[in-house]
């Protein structure tokens, strides 16, 4: 476990909860965006973050992350971790395959492909992104992600703008590499079909005078 | 073969018998020589080993500048492009280098630090960051976020960033700035050697325009165009394709 600058030390108590999140507030300017917010998430565990749109759910979702520094609190998060954003986020100049060599600087070429390969990309290992379909470009998002054998899984809206059926399609894959890999997943999501398929708990953002709360 | 692909040698036909046109009507080989009335000179010089000799020292001023101008433009446009701050303190700089004339920053730097290889080489440097430097924090503006972020949660060391996720972006126009650089530096290096140096191109064009000599002016400066196309042909375009070959595939 490792502390983020401005992040408090870990409770050894809470030693199976892989995030402590101590949220005092978020601010953009002089508007509050998040108010008071405190949960944990338990290694393994699977939590949903509902809300209204424009609420502040990506906003809590990069605190967590560690991308957003700025706010008052503290959050504790593991070292190894991996998001899958709305948009797939890949490295478009290099191949399938080096988008996980380069990312993990310790995985194998081989671990690589068979990690390829659980996402059904073992064929297109050489192939940039651009020749590649949205949909496989999720997957190859997805493989990214499991391929470090994170400790936590982050997802802002994974699943969005997909078709019906490539959306159930992706989401059966995510369950089933969930169940291969255990890691704690926190994700942002408007659908509670995939609310209620990933996740053992769900969070409600709601807004509040002093930014949004939990509910 | 494409009727496209042909359209430059067309063109520089069209150049070549304007050239010709002109040399015929002006009549006058001192004014302007015809084209074929350069191959003596050219071969004198050539057996002489003068025109290489010049060619030479030239094209290392001209390397030692690009790849000073190009290091040191480029991680000034990414800190100013990345750091809103940096850019408020530098872009005044950035102003006046870029309306400072080259011709008094040569005097300066001759006049500061001598008539010396290495006051040559800043003068032209000096000359060529502004420009790497804008062109470049334009790209730095335009690094895409996502992949910012993407690459601080999976905890991207520094260096891998900078080669796997940053330079990648600024790929396009560090390529911009490098081919207005090649133009632009080979031509205040010869300004460079015209004023205070005793070899290069600028020298000896320097020699016989003292001498009135069109000729000898046109067979060193065409030389060297020569070398810098050739540079372009077999260096830039192909570091460009191979840069670019995700963007085609």
């Amino acid at each position: 476990m490792v502390s983020h600058p401005t992040v408090g030390a870990a409770d050894s108590a809470l030693a199976s909860r892989v995030i402590c999140v101590n949220l005092r507030g978020k601010k953009y300017g002089d508007t509050p965006v998040l108010g008071p917010i405190s949960f944990d998430v338990a290694a393994g565990e699977s939590i949903a973050l509902v809300g209204p749109s424009g609420v502040g759910k990506s906003t809590l979702l990069r605190i967590v992350a560690g991308i957003d520094p700025r706010f008052d609190g503290t959050v504790s998060r593991p070292e190894k971790m991996a998001i899958a954003f709305q948009e797939p986020t890949l490295l478009p100049w290099r191949s399938a395959v080096q988008n996980l060599t380069l990312i993990h600087a310790d995985l194998t070429r081989a671990r690589a492909l068979e990690a390829l390969d659980s996402v059904g990309l073992g064929s297109k290992a050489d192939l940039f992104p651009g020749q590649l379909s949205l949909g496989q470009q999720r997957r190859l998002s997805l493989a990214r992600a499991f391929a470090g054998r994170p400790h936590v899984l982050i997802m802002d809206e994974p699943f969005a703008s997909l078709d019906a059926d490539t959306a159930d399609a992706m989401l059966a894959l995510t369950e089933a590499l969930i169940v291969a890999h255990r890691p704690a997943l926190l994700f942002v999501t408007h659908s509670m079909d995939e609310a209620s398929r990933l996740a053992q708990r769900v969070l409600v953002l709601q807004p509040g005078p002093g930014g949004a709360v939990l509910s | 073969m494409d009727s496209t692909r042909l359209t430059p040698i067309f063109s520089l036909a069209a150049l070549f018998s304007l050239w010709i046109v002109a040399a015929l009507l002006t009549n006058d080989a001192q004014i302007l020589p015809a084209p074929w009335s350069l191959v003596p000179g050219f071969q004198t010089e050539i057996a002489s080993g003068d025109l290489l000799r010049h060619l030479g020292a030239t094209l290392v001023r001209v390397l030692w500048a690009f790849a000073l101008a190009m290091t040191f433009g480029t991680a000034l446009g990414l800190a100013m492009g990345r750091s809103d701050r940096v850019n408020r303190w530098l872009d005044p700089w950035l102003v006046i280098f870029l309306n400072l004339p080259a011709l008094v920053l040569i005097v300066l730097c001759y006049l500061w630090i001598g008539l010396t290889e290495a006051a040559a080489i800043i003068a032209v440097t000096l000359n060529k960051v502004p420009n790497v430097a804008t062109v470049v924090r334009e790209g730095a503006r335009a690094l895409d976020p996502a992949l910012d972020a993407m690459a601080q949660v999976y905890r991207l060391g520094r260096w891998t960033r900078m080669r796997h996720v940053i330079l990648p972006q600024l790929a396009p126009f560090v390529a911009a700035a490098a081919r207005s650089g090649v133009a632009v530096i080979w031509k205040i290096v010869l300004v460079v050697e015209f004023l205070g140096r005793s070899s290069g191109i600028g020298f000896q064009i320097h020699l016989y325009f003292q001498l009135f000599d069109v000729a000898m002016v046109l067979v060193y400066a065409l030389s060297f165009i020569c070398v810098m196309l050739l540079a372009e042909w077999f260096l830039i375009q192909p570091w460009e394709r191979r840069t670019a070959r995700w963007r085609r595939a």
